[in-house]
């Protein structure tokens, strides 16, 4: 077994996610078979390959190309933004409160 | 049943400057048929007629001063609902963005919008462009227009049925394991994935980012590399969209093919592909030899590996983009007594099974203690994949495989079983790991009268050479319309 279920509440907990009892079994033994598939991945000797971290530049030495220059440009979103926010209290996004009194 | 007037981009140019019909006609004739078949086929979410006619009235007008037409005047177009549309509800298929409606367009649909399309609408897809089949949108799944007891694949599978249903001319989707090219083929369809970084993601909704494409599926190969034509280049709101020039790929398109290089990779032809697919795609290589293209074998020798490192590179990143949904800046809020229950609570009644198991595998991926064991190591083994492929690359111009393993399949076949689910994506994710082009194309249809797609991918901004490919093919063997 690669996943136990308390692992799968522990992630749950980190991805923020609720899960019902049902939930967590089902996504337990999915996820047990998933991992077992990726398995193979320990079938190649790793050691010397470097990650792909670039899609396109990889080794070319230049990782930013297409950085723009630094100008501050209009960027007048507030009210439109605001607009799709539940709860908003303009000009302030508005949540349940964070930190226990 | 009498077949529709099968639209094509140049046919609608010609009719509109013949004057046979306006921009505002030709979009009432698509309402029309959506009208009549998006019941049964729920390719599209929303339909945005307020816009839709706005835009071709403006097309109208232009045409009644005598004006230059913009490339794609008047041609009703429907983009799948993960790109940001102004004014237009975007849903992602999912209940956690039921009611958002975007202040901005996608640069990819702002440069339709300039080129003087007509937005239709929203289609349907798998919820946040992730599923191979359509059945994870949170509002029912697309059924399949040449088969309607079958998936239409996914994820793009709205936008596909749409075009192959003749409900729109052309279709954006998006393809991050092969969810233009794999609902291409099980339409009957073109689709085309670019170059990673072709085409500007700003304002795509992201899922994984360092594998989303944006691209087109057309009725035919010529309408393909129109859409392209448009929305491919360099965007300063996308830094990782690529700083390198456009072709016109509409004129390469009847270059002749002669001495191509063929590879046809030995591993993509084993075990687990149908035999009515393996048939097709053996008689399309073959097509392509008489154009005059020489087949030449290849071992492409971490093809085996793909899917692996795939799921844990785009359920990685998926973990980390599906992070903002939380209930405070837009979309779904469940309430609750303190900020972590209401994050809890929104996700779990706004993400369905698919994207919350695709969350749970992505953050268990990256969690302390496991980074090393998955994501690292999938990361070095899409370094491998990528090298087969620049290795292939020197010896061969192309690349051709199955798109898919088998034709479109039934609808609840594979729903309870993620993992056969995923692994039906193997000809696909390799090309989307190393950031290559790719198109499917209509090769045949099975005896059961399935179409069969066929996969042509091509080194790094070669967009021109697989369009120029697919083009003679399709051609060639009457695929097109």
């Amino acid at each position: 077994m690669k996943i136990s279920r308390e692992d799968v509440l522990r992630v749950a907990e980190l991805a923020h996610l609720g899960l019902s009892p049902e939930e967590a079994d089902k996504y337990r033994e999915q996820l047990d078979g998933i991992l077992t598939y990726v398995e193979k991945l320990n079938e190649l000797d790793l050691e010397k390959v470097e990650p792909m971290a670039q899609v396109l530049y990889a080794g070319s030495g230049d990782s930013h190309p297409e950085l723009r220059e630094d100008v501050l440009q209009p960027c007048d979103v507030a009210a439109p933004t605001l607009a799709e926010a539940p709860g908003a209290a303009k000009p302030f996004f508005r949540v349940p409160r964070a930190i226990e009194k | 049943m009498s077949a529709p007037t099968a639209w094509t981009v140049a046919g609608v140019r010609a009719a509109l400057q013949a004057k046979k019909v306006s921009a505002r006609e030709l979009a009432a004739e698509f309402y029309g048929r959506i009208d009549r078949r998006n019941g049964e086929l729920n390719a599209f979410l929303t339909l945005s007629p307020e816009r839709a006619y706005a835009q071709a009235d403006r097309i109208d007008a232009a045409i009644a001063r005598g004006e230059t037409l913009p490339p794609l005047a008047g041609v009703p177009i429907a983009i799948k609902d993960v790109l940001s549309t102004r004014g237009i509800r975007t849903t992602c298929a999912s209940k956690i963005l039921e009611s958002y409606v975007p202040p901005y367009d996608a640069t990819a649909v702002e440069r339709l919008d300039r080129a003087g399309a007509v937005f239709l609408g929203k289609t349907n897809c798998d919820e946040f462009a992730m599923g191979g089949s359509n059945e994870n949108s949170a509002y029912g799944p697309v059924r399949n227009p040449v088969a309607p007891d079958r998936v239409p694949g996914g994820s793009s599978g709205g936008s596909a049925a749409a075009v192959a249903a003749g409900l729109a001319v052309v279709a954006l989707g998006t393809d991050t394991g092969g969810s233009i090219r794999q609902p291409g083929a099980y339409c009957g369809i073109p689709g085309l994935m670019p170059t990673y970084g072709r085409v500007s993601r700003y304002g795509l909704v992201a899922f994984a980012s360092s594998l989303d494409k944006i691209g087109p599926f057309a009725a035919n190969v010529a309408d393909v590399a129109a859409v392209m034509s448009v929305i491919a280049g360099h965007d300063t709101n996308d830094s990782t969209s690529a700083a390198v020039s456009v072709a016109d790929y509409a004129a390469d398109l009847d270059k002749p093919l002669d001495w191509l290089r063929i590879g046809v990779p030995e591993d993509y032809f084993g075990e687990g592909l149908d035999p009515e697919v393996k048939e097709k795609v053996q008689a399309g290589i073959a097509l392509l030899e008489r154009l005059g293209c020489r087949r030449i074998p290849l071992q492409m020798p971490h093809t085996d590996y793909a899917i692996a490192a795939y799921y844990i590179i785009a359920t990685a990143e998926a973990s980390s983009n599906l992070a903002r949904y939380d209930g405070v800046r837009y979309g779904l809020r469940v309430p609750g007594t303190t900020l972590v229950e209401m994050y809890r609570k929104t996700r779990e009644r706004g993400f369905g099974p698919e994207v919350k198991r695709r969350i749970m595998l992505g953050t268990y991926a990256l969690s302390a203690g496991y980074y090393d064991a998955y994501y690292l190591r999938a990361q070095k083994v899409r370094a491998l994949i990528a090298r087969d492929f620049a290795n292939a690359f020197q010896k061969v111009d192309a690349i051709v495989t199955p798109t898919s393993p088998t034709a479109a399949f039934r609808l609840g076949e594979k729903i309870a079983d993620p993992l056969q689910m995923y692994l039906a994506d193997i000809y696909t994710v390799t090309g989307s790991l190393a950031g290559v082009p790719g198109i499917s194309v209509p090769c045949g249809k099975t005896k059961a009268g399935l179409p069969v797609g066929m996969q042509i991918l091509t080194p790094h901004f070669s967009e021109s050479r697989v369009l120029q490919i697919a083009s003679a093919f399709e051609k060639a063997g009457g695929f097109g319309a």
